[in-house]
């Protein structure tokens, strides 16, 4: 296996704040990676970083070897590297199918292709990965009046849609009711071995990454406090310090 | 089958109402005007969300290509427009059809290029800076083309008149717009059942996400904006012909005029919907000829205020109130708040 995504030195300012620092880890290509913290330990904003919503300070962040850390951000979600929204972003108006049908990979069409109608095999494709993630009965409903969780839901089918490369996820548990949890880790293992996804999360649920990611990466205070599997981590008394206060 | 019918029974009303009515030949024509710039002006106002208060700048430039490209095509331009020319420049039959249809096209396609290059420019802007942005071009537009002496100033162009029967001339403009506007609604009902459609629509409803999902948002914005000027350049030139005589401020770029009634039909129509444009302006065209004739003094109150209680109180217009009311007829199913959340 080898590191599709990597990230070197990076660091990132907000004025004064330092929202990461020095920070270097590896994604590995076809597995799921972890990235765990305290709140305002940096995860989104390395998230951020790293699909082009802001330029970093310094260090590099490569992408199956090319540069992207000057990229904007329809560049780099165009060569494959895509991510999902701590608050949902969906099409609310819409209904999920149309929404599933949005998010067609533009990128594998050519400027013609896109003025094509999408096929039966496009729509029996958007069906079939929201009835992968549960919302098959709820197809034509308009979207917006789903709940939070089954939104949710959507944004994760419609990033499978879009035949990514890597997703990136920021926090795909949050706000989904706990009874449905084991279902979406499941899903999100599918989506890994079955669609050959690689997944990087940030997550909170500690039960949810510890059962899922191969790697974990901790961050605290913007910087890297301890990376290695699940059990390594769950030893780690800096880590643990991180999470109950201590310094 | 109703579906046939249905467009059967309108194609026929658009082929005979010239002749039902021949004393409103002119005001049929200009509503078919108003249809064009309204489907146009929403192409990127209503299902893109891009609000363009500079889409007269394309009436106007159509207008004086079409022009410029008939008489250049004849006689050189510059004496043409010289006002202290004394002998008369006349153009044969075939000169002015060829005129006409080059012209128009000729139009048309420079718009699209502009529109383009002037996207490349604007489309950074968004919201209101976008509305403003584009509405400074428009205005700007007319301030240099009523200074450039090249096609006639301040003055503006006189183009020659419909050779043969005047009122033959009045169909055939009344054609000419609606042949227009019905190809124009065509291509607009099949773009907006296209990926492109679907792309834009995204782009509307949240443009961020759309980048974030490898959405080429610059390319179809251009697209949009290119594939809107070449029908409004399209539909200047027409006017070019139709009017003979125009001038730089209040004819071409008549931004207080046309250019904010187009958005305005659209808005009382019903924004992103295919059919709202066409309703309003039908509808705005109807009130305007109704009040410039009975309420004469008043004709700008009554228009005013027909603005301002759609504005505040009727944004979503006569069709986003029926998408409103009647959700069913759309196809749009919402889900019930008591059902719950198990079968998630």
């Amino acid at each position: 296996m080898s590191a599709i995504i990597d990230v070197k030195g990076v660091t990132k300012t907000f004025g004064g704040v330092m929202a990461n620092t020095d920070v270097t880890l590896q994604v590995e290509q076809g597995g799921i990676t972890g990235l765990i913290g305290p709140n305002g330990s940096g995860k989104t904003t390395l998230f951020n970083s790293i699909v082009g919503y802001h330029p970093i300070d310094s260090g590099s962040i490569h992408f199956e070897g090319q540069e992207i850390s000057k990229l904007p951000v329809q560049t780099i979600a165009r060569l494959g590297l895509l991510r999902t929204f701590q608050q949902t972003r969906i099409y609310g108006a819409m209904n999920c199918v149309e929404n599933m049908l949005i998010s067609m990979p533009h990128r594998k069409m050519s400027f013609l292709e896109s003025f094509g109608h999408n096929t039966a095999g496009d729509r029996e494709r958007a069906e079939m990965l929201l009835d992968f993630v549960g919302l098959y009965e709820k197809r034509f409903l308009r979207s917006g009046s789903l709940s939070f969780g089954q939104q949710k839901l959507l944004e994760f089918a419609m990033a499978l849609m879009n035949e990514p490369t890597v997703l990136l996820l920021d926090e795909p548990t949050a706000g989904i009711n706990p009874t449905l949890i084991n279902g979406l880790i499941d899903r999100l293992k599918r989506a890994n071995s079955e669609f050959g996804i690689t997944l990087f999360i940030i997550e909170h649920n500690m039960r949810v990454i510890m059962n899922m990611a191969d790697t974990i990466y901790c961050l605290a205070h913007g910087k890297l406090l301890a990376n290695g599997t699940p059990g390594e981590i769950q030893n780690d008394q800096r880590v643990i310090d991180a999470y109950l206060g201590a310094h | 089958m109703r579906k046939i019918l249905f467009y059967s029974a309108l194609l026929l009303v658009i082929l005979a109402s010239p002749f039902l009515f021949p004393d409103f030949r002119t005001q049929l024509a200009t509503l078919w005007l108003m249809i064009i710039v309204s489907l146009t002006w929403d192409m990127t106002g209503g299902q893109m969300g891009y609000n363009s208060l500079g889409n007269i700048f394309f009436y106007g430039t159509g207008m004086y290509v079409a022009a410029l490209i008939t008489i250049g095509m004849v006689h050189p331009v510059g004496e043409y427009t010289d006002a202290s020319r004394s002998e008369l420049m006349l153009f044969t039959d075939g000169q002015y059809f060829t005129g006409v249809l080059v012209g128009c096209l000729g139009a048309g396609l420079f718009c699209a290029v502009s529109a383009a290059i002037l996207g490349y420019v604007t489309f950074g802007l968004r919201g209101p800076y976008f509305a403003i942005g584009t509405l400074g071009i428009a205005i700007a537009a007319g301030e240099l083309v009523s200074n450039w002496d090249w096609v006639g100033g301040g003055q503006g162009i006189q183009l020659p008149v419909y050779p043969g029967n005047l009122d033959i001339g009045k169909l055939f403009f009344y054609f000419l717009f609606a042949g227009t506007g019905v190809a124009l609604f065509i291509f607009c009902k099949w773009l907006y059942g296209t990926r492109f459609g679907a792309a834009v629509n995204a782009i509307r409803d949240d443009e961020e996400k759309a980048e974030a999902m490898g959405i080429h948002t610059l390319r179809y914005k251009l697209t949009a904006w290119a594939l809107s000027a070449f029908f409004v350049g399209v539909a200047g030139g027409i006017s070019a012909f139709q009017l003979i005589h125009f001038e730089p401020l209040e004819t071409a770029y008549q931004t207080i005029n046309l250019g904010i009634f187009m958005v305005v039909c659209v808005l009382l129509g019903g924004k992103g919907t295919l059919w709202g444009p066409v309703i309003g302006a039908i509808a705005f065209h109807v009130i305007k000829e109704v009040t410039w004739n009975y309420l004469l003094g008043w004709q700008w109150v009554a228009l005013g205020a027909l603005i301002v209680v759609t504005v505040v109180y009727f944004q979503d217009g006569i069709m986003g109130w029926l998408v409103h009311k009647r959700p069913e007829w759309f196809g749009i199913r919402v889900e019930k708040k008591d059902v719950g959340e198990e079968a998630a």
